[in-house]
């Protein structure tokens, strides 16, 4: 990323002279929102450089005022969360058209984040579990919420639930990537600087290092062999050593730099929020290959057994990048071969019957 | 939701294809074996040469299923017999991660091989793909069971953004 700040403002702007900005939130948490009001008192600049046009967290807006606006008026969309449901995807489609430039804003829009770990189930595994079987659920009849429902007032429609969690730029052409879960408040800060001031690196760009984490890493490295995989709360790390060294997964090795290795002085390994090395076709596998690598042994039963300790690979490697990866989602073969169909009510190219009820 | 296709009904006719990755100073010197001896085994097996199993990244494995693949195979040198010493045990170290990756991507662990095949054992490799392409018909092709679940979403996707492109 260049060096914020020396080239003038876009020239053609807004004719109030501010940027015109766009923030928004698809399946996400709320972190990345806050991260934006983290910058502190960058916030004013940006609250004095930007007119916000639309930031559904912290402003009260209607959709139909970014419908309003003319094709391009907003400078810029900082887009965060993954894409869950059809009004996510409306939106951001609608924000492509309305922005010159889109940022895909925190891990969830940039790779999936943490809710593409919903791709290792099926929409009726996840309708099943949250209507159906979790503890706190009592609900006997299954019912589960209707696309469409109608009732005397009129009808009540509600967005599609996808079967696959998708990231931006899956849905919609993406300029920037800034990674993190959040995005570290000096990287927002300085892609904001970046922007008000037209001095933006390619498009297509990640804005952060381009390098791996544990080559910004302060802890001591040996050379690797590991007859014991430990997760975090088992043990009390050493704080000076390589984690993977002490047989603790961590995701460096795979991950890019970006946020100045910022757990690991909290003596905790990284997940992998930022993404996969610059050279890294897919992190999840680069990182199964370094764990893999590290295993001690030429015995059969041995590694087999080691390997074993590795709880949940896919959730552990693909943490944060599982709607970027090269399989994307569950393939599901159990409940396709036992010809579970997903189900109806959630399925848009059925016409409802007006007998569901939102429940 | 009416497309089913290859996931129930006829599969008689589904011929699975098969990517197997041989090491080039055994496992692909026994299917030249089995060539030259004019051995029969299904032809379902594209075949791919690296020098050593050990350079069989996992994410050659991914890739394969992600672009269509019905089945894998990852084939080296005994134990001790690898030509770069190391080079199959460092395969075999991933090998059971792999293994437990695909199943929690809810890839059939039959879709997977991992397989010793030395220069002699021609006859052992035509048995694997035999076997293989065998359990494969059964299971049913991979790769229009990933079309169908994204088309389940009704979505155009960027293709640009190298995202899902269903085989
Ligand atoms: S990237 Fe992290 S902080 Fe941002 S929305 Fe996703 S989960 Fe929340
Ligand atoms: S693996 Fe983790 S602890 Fe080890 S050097 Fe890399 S970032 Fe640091
Ligand atoms: S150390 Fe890893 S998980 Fe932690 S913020 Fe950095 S990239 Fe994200
Ligand atoms: S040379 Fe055959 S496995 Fe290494």
């Amino acid at each position: 990323m260049g060096k914020p700040g020396t080239q003038g403002r876009p020239k053609e702007g807004h004719p109030s002279g501010k940027l015109q900005l766009g923030i928004y939130w698809c399946a996400s948490c709320g972190g990345c929102d806050i991260a934006v009001l983290d910058i502190n008192e960058k916030i004013l600049d940006v609250a004095a450089l930007a007119d916000i046009k639309l930031w559904p967290i912290a402003l009260d807006f209607k959709y139909e005022d970014v419908r309003a606006l003319p094709d391009k008026a907003l400078d810029v969309s900082f887009i965060n969360g993954a894409l869950r449901n059809s009004e996510q995807v409306e939106i951001v489609e609608l924000l492509r058209k309305k922005s010159k430039t889109v940022v895909a804003f925190g891990s969830c829009a940039c790779w999936g984040g943490i809710p593409a770990l919903a791709n290792l189930f099926d929409r009726n595994q996840i309708f099943e579990r949250v209507y159906g079987t979790s503890p706190s659920t009592v609900n006997p009849n299954r019912s589960v919420p209707a696309l469409e429902s109608r009732m005397p007032e009129g009808t009540l429609t509600l967005p599609t639930f996808y079967n696959t969690v998708y990231k931006l730029d899956d849905i919609i052409p993406v300029e920037y990537y800034l990674p993190g879960c959040p995005p570290p408040a000096e990287l927002v800060a300085e892609a904001v600087d970046a922007i008000a001031t037209g001095n933006l690196p390619p498009a297509g760009s990640v804005l952060a290092k381009e390098k791996a984490l544990c080559d910004s890493c302060p802890r001591e490295r040996a050379e690797k062999k590991v007859t014991t995989f430990r997760r975090v709360h088992e043990v009390q790390p050493d704080p000076d050593r390589c984690l993977l060294d002490q047989g603790i997964i961590c995701c460096g090795p795979a991950t890019r730099d970006g946020c100045g290795a910022r757990c690991l002085e909290a003596n905790m390994p990284c997940r992998g929020c930022f993404g996969p090395t610059p050279e890294a076709v897919e992190q999840g596998a680069k990182m199964l290959s370094a764990v893999g690598s590290i295993i001690e042994g030429r015995d059969e039963a041995e590694i087999k057994r080691v390997a074993a300790q590795v709880v949940d690979p896919a959730g552990t490697f693909y943490r944060f990048g599982l709607a970027a990866s090269l399989l994307h989602r569950s393939y599901q073969e159990r409940s396709l071969k036992e010809g579970v169909e997903l189900d109806s009510r959630l399925d848009p190219t059925v016409v409802p019957t007006g007998k569901e009820a939102v429940t | 939701m009416t497309d089913r296709s290859g996931t129930t009904g006829d599969l008689s006719g589904f011929q699975p294809r098969l990517v197997g990755f041989l090491c080039n100073w055994c496992s692909y010197t026994g299917a030249d074996l089995a060539g030259t001896a004019r051995m029969k085994y299904p032809a379902n097996m594209r075949i791919i040469r690296v020098m050593c199993s050990g350079r069989v990244e996992p994410v050659l494995v991914l890739k394969a299923f992600a672009e269509g693949a019905d089945g894998v195979l990852v084939s080296g040198c005994h134990p001790g017999d690898c030509h770069y010493m190391e080079g199959n045990y460092k395969a075999l170290r991933r090998r059971f991660l792999v293994e437990a990756l695909l199943e929690q991507f809810g890839i059939d662990r039959r879709r997977f091989r991992f397989q010793w095949i030395s220069a002699a054992e021609g006859d052992r490799l035509a048995e694997i793909v035999e076997e293989m392409v065998a359990e494969i018909r059964l299971l049913g092709p991979l790769g229009r069971a990933r079309e169908r679940l994204f088309q389940a979403d009704h979505l155009s996707l960027n293709p640009a953004a190298g995202g899902p492109s269903p085989a």
